[in-house]
């Protein structure tokens, strides 16, 4: 079966394997990340609390979603690869539950730290 | 990933235009996605590898999250925010030498290749730095250990505890608001600030060695590329060697505001 691909100079006759990003959008999702680095860095410098790692960790979210989605064509491939990769994410979150059970059992001693900062 | 497929009329044996499809595969598009699927289940297996750090991490600062106020002052940010945006400029050059192995662009993969190998070594740099700043001033756990193996004298009497320079300790804290601590004070902030360094140095490390296996293997596929072994119906090692460098850079990203920006 012969694509109708325009002409190109070397290896042609087949359709092509993967999606090609188009740069204008390499280079928004570059920006993009520039941006969100120098969010989090500004933010640092503010205290909000208990919300401190909580924004830490939802920019760094979003940067990783966006690399994973763009820079790692995942928005381009079928829902498989998304899937495994998110097992593997979602046993890390079940690890880091099941680890941090007890952690109530030292609230006194952060609180006691937290009094005398 | 199961559809039926035709009988292939492209096999190995017929040499062009199909030359790099394996006889066990039907098309090069299903070959590809194999291999893209198989990358994707080691990257999983990575995340995981990093996560029994990322656990150590979340149980200290969940239960003693003073080791890691005390300890992040000894970090340097500015050092930490040049090596994020070295390596996420480094990711868009990764993405755009896979984007020109896909055109079969062999010049502009070659280029983009070369400058993210040089942004790897530029981050290396910058962590060699940072690690030689921290071992000047005795802040390496198990560091006279260390010194002891790379050296050829006489064996030191034990010293296993973490015991960074103390005027230098003294002066940071200072400069952070914590002037005239009491001896008690102060060695309780030198235990924390040992930890955090345990941790910071476990966690960096072996993110450190994974940019060198990337340094390494984007050398590989360059070399490649100069000899012209990836055109328009074969870039897969370029797209795999992209995928592990993009993990790296997202390790990163997660690394950088846990370890650098506590308030």
């Amino acid at each position: 079966m012969e694509p109708s691909s325009p002409p190109c100079s070397q290896d042609c006759g087949e359709a092509p394997l993967a999606h090609v990003v188009e740069v204008r959008v390499l280079l928004a999702v570059f920006g993009a990340l520039i941006v969100l680095t120098a969010i989090t860095v500004a933010v640092s410098y503010f205290d909000f609390g208990a919300l401190n790692l909580t924004v830490a960790l939802g920019v760094a979210t979003l940067k990783a979603a966006m690399v994973a989605l763009w820079f790692m064509h995942l928005r381009y491939d079928g829902g498989l690869n998304a899937f495994v990769f998110l097992v593997g994410v979602v046993f890390l979150g079940l690890f880091l539950a099941i680890t941090m059970l007890d952690s109530v059992q030292y609230h006194p001693n952060v609180q006691s730290w937290e009094q005398r900062k | 990933m199961t559809e039926p497929h035709p009988p292939s009329t492209q096999s190995n044996d017929d040499g062009h235009p199909s030359a790099h499809l394996a006889h066990h595969f039907n098309t090069p598009r299903q070959q590809y996605d194999s291999a893209r699927l198989g990358m994707w289940i080691f990257l999983m297996t990575e995340v995981l590898f990093f996560g029994g750090l990322f656990c150590a991490y979340a149980v200290f600062r969940a239960n003693n999250p003073a080791i890691f106020v005390d300890g992040h002052h000894f970090l340097d940010k500015p050092l930490g925010a040049v090596n994020t945006v070295v390596l996420i400029f480094s990711s868009l050059t990764m993405a755009l030498a896979v984007r020109a192995a896909q055109l079969g662009r062999r010049r502009s993969l070659v280029g983009l290749l070369t400058v993210t190998l040089l942004c790897g070594l530029a981050f290396l740099g910058v962590k060699a730095v940072e690690y030689k700043h921290k071992w000047d001033h005795h802040m390496v756990p198990g560091q006279a250990r260390i010194a002891y193996w790379f050296s050829h004298e006489a064996a030191p009497e034990p010293r296993k505890e973490f015991r960074p320079e103390e005027t230098y300790v003294r002066e940071r804290l200072a400069a952070e608001g914590f002037e005239s601590l009491t001896q008690a004070e102060y060695t309780e902030r030198v235990e924390h600030l040992g930890t955090f360094m345990g941790i910071y140095f476990s966690l960096t490390a072996l993110h450190a060695v994974h940019v060198i296996a990337g340094i390494g293997v984007i050398f590989w596929i360059l070399i490649g590329a100069i000899r012209g072994r990836y055109g328009r119906q074969y870039f897969t090692p370029v797209d795999m060697v992209g995928l592990y460098w993009h993990l790296v850079d997202m390790i990163w990203i997660y690394l950088f505001p846990l370890l650098y920006l506590i308030h």
